[in-house]
């Protein structure tokens, strides 16, 4: 039998080396592949949006959509707080065009800015967007300094003035930290629907991947006229509608 | 001018141990205040998701602004080499680190979680400006501190020249800093002007010289110590046009904004008819805080009488406040414009509404009470103030 000297030793550890690396990093990736959907990392590839069509939403429906969030969040039942202090996560909001007198109604929450003015301002980072375009706060970090409220252009986020109790498992709510629709962040990432989309029947409200152009939002958005509530502002919201 | 010679106040008086029992009075209520505020949380107070920030923003960004302003004597006798404001430097830093303390502690008392600080000063966004000014705060401390240690070290005295110049820069920095948190926010009507960053520098002039004024002629009197025409006479020209520069300030941001025509209805709201606004605007700011102290100052009936000196600079505090709570309440008051060439008729868009509530007041006015507490002490344990301020010490030009 020949002797392996030094340099064969480590010509053929090597190869040996680089293939079982190979192969384990191709088992590694099936893996990661077959592990349940909720703990792929979120990445860029989506971008998750809401579609709201004023024209078929009617006024039941936004109250079923504002009480939908509510129960699964769990705001909305303070008792302290005042009408203006109170958290409003979504609103119905209904406005009348000055010239034609037309009214519509819409539901109005965090629109997910691609370029979110809230985390632009934020000084702890407390305010941050998800890679797949859902803006968030982490209560952790948030010092309730309240600057993301004066910076948001749509009215969206809350400040919570009191003590709260019983609060739901996936939304830890708590006094002096500020919030805003999650676009139920808890449930979108196990493949589910925001509360407030499951809440209605028809399709006035399309939520899914504005990316993916297999996904109904794409080719909705394709197919109608659409805007954006303050489009001036390029901020590129998630949130969609059109009839307004 | 003869040599300037410091000395520590005594601050064994009744008059001194009663001015601390004041102030410490109204301390003790802002610490009561929080307790009570943070016990029950913000839905106590007068704020509410509309008007974020409420009557402790104002008194802090009040004092804040008033302290970076407080650092001018200093900063016009290192950088600009006027000898008649060297005597008055080490106060003006004084002056200048007292108010800041007082602004910071109301500003990080009426957080919503003011226990986690610590978090505010270990995470930082780079691209927030309220960030910025964290760090812009802290620096101010140790810049305008190393300052004083070069003034007050007559081996460093030398260096202090240098040190002035770079307090004097970062004072405009941070000033620039506090307008720009209401310059860049681009969603609301009111703000959204970069002239923010400008005005607030001169406003600042303006209540760090008011409120120094106040504290000099206070100290000197009170401890029965010569203060001559000369430096008194020169500090009240010198406010006169600071007030009338903010008003500059003013008409130009104003007029600006009407030129906008997307920002006609926020401008229609604070100078006609956004009623307790607009009467704090013309009242307050306009009249009581600008006009009549610049009467006071320069008409020939009182210029030169110290107690109208006095009261020009109270007014002029005053005003300075009213104008803090039109520009940041009033603009939160009225709301951002959501749907252009639409009316909202139901969820938003309605006048917000605000009242301050006492809590809310007395965590601002125990900032206020912090400031001069401090002011106070540290006169008494170093020498801070020059033993005469009479004309033939204090005047480089006294014929005598």
């Amino acid at each position: 039998m020949k002797e392996l000297n030094r340099r064969e030793f480590i010509k053929s550890t090597t190869v040996a080396t680089a293939g079982v690396a190979t192969i384990a990093s191709g088992i590694s990736l099936t893996t990661f592949a077959a592990e349940p959907k909720e703990t792929n990392p979120v990445t860029n590839e989506k971008r998750w949006g809401m579609l709201i069509d004023t024209n078929k939403l009617t006024e039941t429906d936004i109250d079923d959509m504002v009480n939908a969030c509510q129960e699964e969040q769990g705001w909305g039942e303070e008792t302290h707080s005042n009408a203006d202090q109170k958290p409003s996560w979504i609103k119905k909001v209904k406005v009348k065009d000055t010239a034609t007198q037309r009214i519509s109604n819409l539901a109005l929450m965090c629109q997910h800015c691609e370029e979110p003015p809230c985390v632009d301002v934020c000084p702890t980072n407390a305010s941050m967007k998800r890679e797949d375009g859902i803006v968030l706060v982490d209560r952790h970090l948030c010092i309730g300094c309240r600057y993301c409220m004066m910076a948001c252009p749509y009215d969206a986020r809350s400040f919570v003035h009191e003590e709260l109790t019983n609060q739901k498992e996936h939304m830890p709510r708590g006094k002096g930290t500020v919030e805003s629709c999650t676009m139920c962040v808890h449930k979108v990432d196990k493949g589910e629907q925001p509360a407030c989309v499951e809440a209605l029947n028809g399709d006035a409200v399309i939520f899914g991947d504005l990316l993916d152009p297999t996904s109904n939002i794409h080719q909705t958005l394709k197919r109608v006229q659409s805007t954006q509530i303050r489009a001036d502002l390029n901020l590129n919201t998630g949130v969609r509608y059109s009839g307004i | 001018m003869s040599i300037i010679r410091y000395e520590q106040t005594q601050g064994k008086s009744l008059g001194f141990y009663a001015l601390i029992a004041g102030l410490g009075a109204f301390v003790l209520a802002a610490l009561a205040s929080v307790y009570f505020m943070e016990h029950n949380g913000h839905h106590v107070t007068g704020m509410s998701n509309h008007i974020v920030w409420g009557l402790p923003h104002v008194f802090a960004l009040f004092l804040i602004v008033a302290a970076s302003g407080a650092l001018n004597i200093a900063s016009i006798a290192s950088v600009f080499n006027k000898k008649i404001y060297k005597p008055l430097s080490r106060l003006s830093g004084l002056v200048a680190l007292a108010l800041l303390a007082g602004g910071l502690m109301v500003l990080v008392l009426d957080l919503g979680r003011p226990d986690r600080l610590i978090v505010a000063m270990t995470e930082y966004n780079f691209e927030s400006i309220f960030a910025w000014n964290i760090i812009l705060y802290n620096g101010f401390f140790l810049i305008v501190g190393v300052y004083l240690w070069m003034m007050f070290e007559r081996r460093m005295n030398k260096y202090s020249r240098k040190v002035g110049i770079a307090a004097f820069t970062w004072r405009l920095i941070l000033t620039t800093g506090t307008g720009s948190i209401f310059g860049f926010l681009v969603a609301r009507q009111a703000y959204d002007a970069v002239i923010m960053a400008p005005m607030f520098v001169v406003m600042s002039f303006a209540f760090g010289l008011a409120f120094f004024v106040l504290v000099l002629m206070a100290s000197y009197k009170w401890t029965a110590r010569p203060l001559g025409d000369a430096i008194v006479n020169r500090l009240s020209n010198l406010l006169g046009v600071f007030v009338a520069a903010v008003m500059y300030f003013v008409a130009v941001y104003h007029l600006g904004n009407l030129y906008l025509a997307e920002n006609s209805g926020v401008e229609n709201f604070i100078l006609m008819d956004g009623g307790i606004y607009t009467q704090l605007f013309w009242y307050g700011q306009i009249i009581m805080g600008s006009l009549l102290p610049l009467a006071l100052l320069y008409s020939p009936a009182t210029k030169g009488n110290r107690s109208m000196l006095g009261l020009a600079s109270v007014l002029i505090i005053l005003g300075g406040i009213a104008q803090l709570y039109v520009i940041i309440i009033g603009g939160q008051a009225y709301p951002m414009e959501l749907f252009p060439g639409k009316e909202i008729l139901e969820g938003y868009g309605t006048i917000a509404a605000y009242t301050p509530t006492l809590p809310e007041l007395m965590l601002g006015l125990g900032g206020m009470a912090v400031a001069l507490i401090a002011i106070t002490y540290l006169v008494k344990f170093l020498p801070f103030l020059p033993e005469s301020l009479a004309d033939n010490v204090a005047d480089p030009h006294h014929k005598s």
